[in-house]
């Protein structure tokens, strides 16, 4: 498998580590009312789908930065890879736009 | 204290020269390394203070620049590994934060890391053996950092036939065992 690095282009999938589910960057606020269940939500709820999905690889073995790679489960094609840092800068603009 | 001799990554006295075929393999002792990270929205800052005081402009991702006596490897994003010859630039890493300032986190690296500097001809038949690389696409002046003898590695493309590679100073040994190895196998 070869995952096109948004910086560095195509690298071989042996110098990444995959982490999980891309929705582990919308950690929720400790200080909401309802944190302890949005926390159960977010540590256990997980959707299992065969098809595309979203999740974190990390390029340990290279510069070390967060991808979000949207992936397909059943064909394993990489369909788009983005920094996860400008995923998540993207998030917390959202959240301050509303 | 003052009696403390000092040996190469590889134990020596003298750095190690291998010449295997049309292959040389030479252990570099005389670089001291500096990393610098530039702190949160500083990078621009910190690239203009490298930039006006030693002329220093940083590379781009996947690459690395020379600006003698200094050069600079990009090794992620907002960092770079900087170099200059040990005997003038001992404190490079004082030296660096001097210029940087607040603008960037710099930590002293040189003993961390070994570095070995292969060139010959058959550069690229040595290093696919040894790791995944595209080094037949790397021009001279890019640099990445990625896997051979299961270590981690920068490898630096400084011409067509020649390559240096850092890697952690406690594994010098599998890796010069591997460059061996492998300038064996193609000799």
């Amino acid at each position: 498998m070869i995952i096109d690095h948004p910086l560095l282009g195509p690298r071989d999938a042996q110098e990444f580590t995959y982490l999980g589910d891309a929705s582990l960057i919308n950690r929720p606020d400790w200080q909401c009312e309802n944190a302890l269940s949005e926390f159960h939500d977010y540590l256990y709820l997980r959707d299992n789908p065969a098809g595309e999905h979203r999740e974190l690889w990390y390029h340990e073995q290279g510069d070390r930065s967060w991808l979000v790679v949207t992936r397909n489960t059943v064909t394993h094609e990489i369909l788009s890879v983005e920094l996860a840092h400008d995923v998540a800068k993207a998030v917390t603009a959202g959240r301050s736009a509303k | 204290m003052h009696n403390l001799k000092a040996i190469t990554p590889l134990r020596g006295v003298t750095p190690r020269l291998d010449h295997i075929g049309t292959i040389s393999i030479t252990e570099v002792v005389d670089q001291a390394l500096a990393s610098v990270a530039a702190r949160k929205g500083q990078s621009a800052v910190m690239q203009q203070a490298l930039a006006d005081h030693i002329g220093l402009h940083l590379p781009e991702p996947g690459h690395a620049v020379i600006a003698a006596p200094f050069g600079a490897i990009w090794m992620g994003p907002d960092q770079w590994m900087i170099t200059a010859p040990h005997d003038s630039h001992e404190l490079l890493a004082s030296e660096v934060k001097e210029i940087a300032g607040r603008s960037a986190s710099v930590v002293e690296q040189t003993d961390g890391w070994c570095r070995f500097d292969v060139a010959g001809v058959g550069l690229c038949d040595l290093f696919e053996r040894l790791s995944n690389a595209p080094v037949r696409t790397m021009a001279p002046g890019s640099a990445i950092r990625t896997t051979m003898e299961h270590l981690g590695v920068f490898l630096w493309r400084l011409a067509d036939d020649h390559m240096a590679i850092l890697a952690p100073r406690s594994a010098a040994g599998s890796l010069h065992h591997g460059l061996v190895a492998a300038a064996r196998s193609i000799a």
